[in-house]
């Protein structure tokens, strides 16, 4: 075994940002134990996607193909993957951490007698993977023991796409054995979920309301205060999972990506799938009674204190500054 | 259908947490423990499952003593009987081991379906669920909001990315890890709490479930995450506090 194995993720030949960071996180470990480093594309048409792997510096870049692999399913991707790794042997194999990853490399893994350390922020010399714990409120350290390939997936925002040098790498492509008998799922196109009515996306001012804001009918607290600012509501998942607000509304992972010049977060732990969706905004301000809430970590400015007496305070502050 | 759901209690959400003196795990001492959220519309989906197509719900926990409080609270909300593995040791453990652990106590149940939860709060790996469904030899899927029978198995609509969905269908026996917010949680009832009191809750020792237990990755230490931005903390009272703020918004990072 040996070698960095980076398995990217491509929709219609498009990479994802993530995807590249995951090439970044490969490289940076890669160099870290003086090994190579190559990238391998699933799908049925991977012939773009492993053009633009080759230009980066790659020891090689696998196209794993088959007509099988035109829709995503865990048991299509996992039996492919299982092939590919079987022969290739990589002693890491790095994944970005996305949805899809999530559904189907916990059961590569464990075909392996391996499990994935999901989620990775840093890789330290030994090499020691750093992953979250607590919702961000703690790190742990994690340390591959098992035999076999270690399997990472990497967290977005945590490697630089942007350092990766050029280069020409070899492409080669590897067709798996699979039979459409082994593909238990059928997945039908995606659709989207509720109508868009309110573009957060292009929002100037947000404020952003989370579950210490404790029930619905507190709503009204900050609702004034976004009136005062003239700023969009916005809220983190457990408030639109809860109906408080509409689904349209949530920022985040699985909702909306915003970059304003001001996004106000109340009442929000910030959570890794929360912060993915707000870290563009130019100034983060954050309210939370919770000192260590990670929300402080990528706040500009921050009040720590009790929303119930902050809010009302700020919006009087607002409302006194505008005269 | 008989639905099994795997639950797991964890330190409750706003807990003040310490890290214990060798730095392994935190002070378990000092916290409250909870149902894992995602786990509770697991539990949600199956009650809701039983009630318009009958069958059972039965519960199982892997953890301490402790643990059998989020089993009595599943069956006050309405499961019929608990598993639940007594384990000490489930900090030596890695997902795969505890994947092991549940997968022997949930295969002589034979269920239709297994619910897990997407993610736990805690350790956050989000893998047990689909550890199972692949030490089981059934089909899975995850990040799942709405569960359908249908007359070949199951409908369900999975969540993507960037607030899109996808519907897939999938034979039974299977796998899903629940995702939260799918649907309204119930709360347990008076008498769903005094019933709940005389249901079963099987115990089964780790080592009569003889699951391997070397671990593939270790958690070797924990530790407070490195600040990498820092935040200007507005002292003094709401009012002040609130005032400095619109300052600083107007005039020094100019925004407002
Ligand atoms: C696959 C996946 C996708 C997800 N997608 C998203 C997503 O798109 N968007 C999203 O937001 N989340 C998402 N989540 C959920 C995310 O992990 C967190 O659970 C969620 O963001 C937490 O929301 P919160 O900060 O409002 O709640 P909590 O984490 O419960 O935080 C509440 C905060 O309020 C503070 N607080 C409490 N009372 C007060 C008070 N009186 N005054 C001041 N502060 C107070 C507390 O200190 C705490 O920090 C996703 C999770 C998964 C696994
Ligand atoms: N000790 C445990 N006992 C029962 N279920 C568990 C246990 N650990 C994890 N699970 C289940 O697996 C899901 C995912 O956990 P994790 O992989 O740790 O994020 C949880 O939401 C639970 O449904």
């Amino acid at each position: 075994m040996s070698g960095v194995l980076v398995v990217i993720e491509q929709r219609d030949g498009a990479i994802g940002r993530i995807s590249w960071e995951a090439v970044a996180a490969g490289k940076f470990l890669g160099t870290k134990i003086g090994v190579d480093v190559g990238a391998a594309v699933i799908g049925a048409a991977t012939e773009s996607a492993a053009a633009q792997l080759s230009a980066k510096a790659l020891a090689k870049v696998v196209r794993i193909e088959h007509a099988l692999l035109a829709q995503y399913t865990s048991d299509g991707y996992s039996l492919a993957l299982e092939q590919f790794i079987a022969q290739d042997k990589p002693e890491y194999v790095i994944f970005p951490h996305t949805y899809q990853v999530r559904d189907f490399v916990p059961a590569l893994a464990t075909r392996f007698g391996e499990m994935l350390i999901s989620d990775v922020i840093a890789i330290a010399d030994g090499p020691v993977f750093a992953r979250q714990l607590l919702q961000g409120r703690l790190q742990g350290s994690y340390r591959h023991t098992g035999t076999g390939p270690c399997l990472v997936s990497v967290q977005a925002g945590a490697f630089r796409a942007d350092a990766l040098e050029a280069g020409s790498a070899q492409v080669s492509r590897f067709t798996p054995a699979l039979d459409a008998a082994q593909i238990r799922t059928r997945p039908e196109p995606p659709f989207r979920g509720s109508e868009q009515t309110i573009d957060l996306g292009s929002a100037q001012l947000i404020v952003s309301v989370g579950r210490g804001i404790k029930d619905a009918e507190n709503l009204p607290l900050v609702q004034e205060l976004a009136k005062a600012l003239g700023a969009e509501l916005a809220a983190s998942r457990p408030i639109c999972d809860n109906g408080w607000l509409p689904m349209e509304r949530q920022v985040g992972s699985s909702g909306q990506t915003v970059s304003p010049r001001l996004y106000l977060a109340v009442g929000i732990s910030g959570a890794i799938q929360h912060l993915v969706g707000m870290k563009g905004a130019q100034c983060i301000a954050a309210i939370n009674k919770d000192p260590d809430a990670p929300i402080f970590e990528v706040a500009d400015y921050g009040i720590v204190g009790d929303l119930f007496e902050v809010v009302p305070a700020l919006t009087e502050a607002v409302k006194a500054a505008k005269g | 259908m008989k639905i099994i759901v795997a639950i797991k209690q964890v330190p409750e959400r706003d807990a003040q947490v310490r890290i214990d003196p060798v730095g392994k795990w935190i002070e378990e001492l000092d916290v409250q423990f909870a149902l894992n959220e995602s786990d509770a519309y697991a539990l949600e989906e199956a009650l809701q499952l039983k009630e318009k197509h009958g069958g059972e719900v039965i519960v199982i926990s892997a953890g301490p003593e402790r643990a059998g409080q989020v089993i009595r609270e599943a069956l006050a909300k309405g499961a019929d009987r608990g598993i639940h593995i007594e384990a000490d040791d489930l900090g030596s453990r890695d997902a795969l081991g505890v994947a092991r652990l549940l997968a022997a106590a949930i295969q002589p149940e034979n269920p239709d379906l297994v619910l897990a939860g997407l993610q736990s709060e805690d350790l956050g790996l989000g893998q047990t669920g689909v550890i199972l469904a692949e030490l089981l030899g059934f089909p899975h899927s995850s990040l799942i909001l709405h569960v359908d029978v249908t007359a070949k198995g199951l409908k369900v609509k999975r969540e993507l990315e960037e607030g899109w969905f996808q519907s897939i269908e999938l034979p039974l026996p299977a796998v899903l890890a629940i995702q939260s917010g799918g649907n309204k949680l119930r709360y347990a009832t008076l008498m769903g709490i005094k019933r709940a009191k005389t249901k079963e809750v099987r115990r089964a020792s780790a080592g009569e479930l003889g699951a391997d237990a070397s671990p593939v990755v270790i958690l070797e230490g924990i530790s407070l995450p490195q600040k990498q931005r820092s935040t200007q903390i507005l002292p003094g009272s709401p009012k002040e506090a609130s005032a400095a703020l619109v300052e600083k918004l107007r005039f020094e990072a100019r925004v407002l």
